[in-house]
């Protein structure tokens, strides 16, 4: 069992507000996930380097020019999506308050 | 008009007899030079393609068929959670096309429905979330791109697990699928919707997304050809992402020729994508030799949990293969009980961090009388989202939060690495790994819904493949009787080395071939 703090504490930085019986029902799910995982440390991998991303391949360049301009005049499509735009940005409430 | 169909020959009767009854007078009526609507949803995209091309049909009646199916099927099964009705116009355009020139692509004129987590311009895209009800994509996915150029004729969206997080299509917030083979049970999942649209002849051939089987599996509950890329061998741009580092796009289709005819459509590099892979592919012979081709059989994926009907029909297949000139052999994948652990690390940490941009200002509808900023975000996501979405946000916050990153999330990406190089070794000695699909057919609605460990079970012998990178693809070869007389079916699947789905396609059809000269 998670903790109602630490469920309280994850939530807060996952942004999503969780009502009392989530935070009950999702600290006994994931500490059953976690224990479900804990089998991981059974494997050694001591010298195992860790793999990142799902490919191979390292840098990937490009020259520096103009692209094939599939998307050029979308942003107007991106704004609409958005929840308030003025001109041609998009609006958000006051990130810090007064 | 002559190909293998594994479909037909495998058991008509799970997709509905009308279907099987019509479908087998169709066949008799090819001989005749023009054949009018009624039930062309039958065809497989090849017979379907060389039809259109010679005039035999047109695109109107055969998008005018699939649309029938879904009206009077789909009220029921509940595949499509958008159906495109200016199809048909479109259909006609292209049959003004074909009457002035002869077109060679083989997708020309083929209804191909899509995942809902897949953008069309213009169109919803819902992801199967709350949130996105509303949002109407700005732009094609690559994939929608080159299957318009290549003449396609997308048919509608289909359902999924809320942003493809799921085994059943049962967190979908639009309602379930249902499996068409058996409507108590459910159709696999994310991409439960594309396999059933498959499955019933909604549409011709369907794309979906696999992050840890959400191809392979709905594929096998369903009956149908399911098939995941290497890893950077399609374009994920224009996919809502899930987990970046497995996510890919793929086909369902109801033989591996039309699975491929959709895969090379697809594939290859693109600039939006810096994933993606500047691979060109070479279609597989027509007639792939099985003689000589070595086939590993993981040890660790006939142990407990596996159906016993699932085991012995695989087993019986391979003795088949053998007979054929395969040299099959036992091996092993130490780290293949790891691979699931893995998973429901990487991917809810990957989870988080992708399903942030939902946040009531980028996407998402925002809950307005919240004026603070912070409530905006928690009180918008909080309405969004279902529960096993935010289940993986919270547990992949946890995963990579400060104090737990070390222990969680970069353990689980260096088993992650062992499990890759088990395949790695395993392919020094054989060209193809096969074993089950899935540990069972198809289960009951709410079956695994209030535990979710027993659900991510369903997954175990597929997310390896992505962790790895992986192609894989899953083949319908036989089925479990159910009550009621109904047959549920159960896939094979077949996994190649990196960027070799030459080999993966070309062993498929040969083995397809197989089946059709002894169903199960």
């Amino acid at each position: 069992m998670i903790s109602k703090e630490t469920v309280e504490h994850i939530s807060q930085l996952a942004r999503i507000d969780l009502t009392d019986d989530e935070k009950k029902r999702f600290g006994k799910e994931l500490a059953a996930i976690l224990e479900f995982v804990e089998a991981l440390n059974e494997v050694d991998t001591s010298s195992t380097v860790p793999m990142s991303g799902g490919t191979r391949m390292l840098n990937i360049m490009r020259k520096d020019h103009e692209g094939s301009g599939i998307l050029e005049g979308k942003a107007d499509e991106l704004r609409r999506a958005a929840r308030a735009s003025k001109k041609s940005y998009i609006e958000v409430p006051n990130v810090f308050e007064s | 008009m002559k190909r293998p169909s594994l479909f037909t020959p495998l058991d008509p009767e799970n997709f509905g007899s009308e279907a099987g009854d019509e479908k087998r007078v169709y066949q008799k009526q090819n001989k005749n030079p023009v054949l009018k609507g009624g039930d062309l949803t039958g065809f497989t995209i090849e017979e379907a393609g060389h039809a259109l091309r010679s005039g035999a049909v047109n695109v109107r009646d055969l998008v005018s068929d699939c649309l029938s199916v879904i009206h009077e099927r789909d009220r029921d099964i509940h595949a499509f959670l958008d159906v495109y009705e200016d199809a048909l116009r479109e259909a006609e355009e292209k049959d003004a096309i074909l009457r002035d020139a002869p077109e060679t692509s083989p997708l020309f004129g083929i209804p191909i429905a899509l995942k809902d987590n897949i953008l069309v311009e213009g169109k919803r895209a819902t992801a199967g979330s709350k949130i996105l009800e509303n949002y109407t994509a700005g732009f094609d996915a690559t994939v929608v791109r080159k299957l318009k150029e290549a003449g396609a004729i997308i048919i509608g969206k289909t359902n999924l697990d809320e942003f493809a997080m799921g085994s059943s299509t049962e967190n979908s917030a639009f309602g379930p699928t249902k499996n068409p083979c058996d409507e108590s049970r459910v159709p696999g999942g994310s991409s439960g919707g594309s396999a059933a649209a498959v499955a019933t002849g909604m549409a011709l051939g369907a794309l979906g997304s696999d992050t840890g089987g959400s191809i392979r599996q709905p594929a096998s509950f369903c009956g149908v050809v399911g098939m995941k890329p290497t890893y950077g061998r399609v374009s994920r741009h224009g996919l809502i992402a899930m987990a970046s580092s497995l996510d890919q796009i793929g086909p369902f289709a109801k033989t591996v020729r039309d699975a491929e005819i959709m895969f090379s459509a697809i594939a290859g590099g693109d600039e939006f994508d810096a994933t993606s892979v500047h691979h060109s592919y070479e279609e597989a012979e027509k007639s792939f030799a099985l003689r000589g081709l070595r086939i590993g059989v993981p040890k660790e994926y006939f142990r407990e949990g596996l159906d016993p009907a699932i085991a012995s029909r695989i087993g019986e297949l391979l003795k088949l293969l053998e007979k054929e000139g395969v040299v099959a052999k036992e091996i092993s994948l130490p780290h293949s009980s790891y691979a699931l652990p893995a998973y429901y690390i990487v991917v809810p940490s990957e989870v988080s961090a992708n399903l942030a941009r939902f946040d009531g200002i980028r996407y998402g509808v925002p809950d307005r009388e919240e004026e603070n900023l912070f409530e905006m975000y928690s009180k918008t996501r909080a309405r969004g989202f279902g529960p096993e979405v935010k289940r993986r946000i919270i547990l992949g916050t946890y995963a990579l939060s400060a104090g737990y990153y070390d222990a969680y999330y970069v353990k689980a990406q260096k088993v992650r690495r062992e499990i890759a190089s088990d395949f790695e070794s395993a392919f020094r000695d054989v060209d193809i790994v096969i074993g089950p699909t899935t540990p069972t057919p198809a289960f009951r609605f709410g079956e695994k819904t209030g535990d979710p460990v027993s659900m991510y079970l369903a997954d175990i012998y597929t997310v390896a493949v992505n962790l790895a990178g992986l192609p894989g693809i899953s083949l319908p070869v036989g089925t479990v009787p159910a009550e009621g007389g109904k047959k549920l079916p159960f896939g094979m699947q077949m996994i190649s080395p990196w960027f070799d789905e030459k080999t993966l396609f070309g062993a498929a059809r040969g083995i397809e071939r197989i089946l059709a000269s002894s169903p199960s």
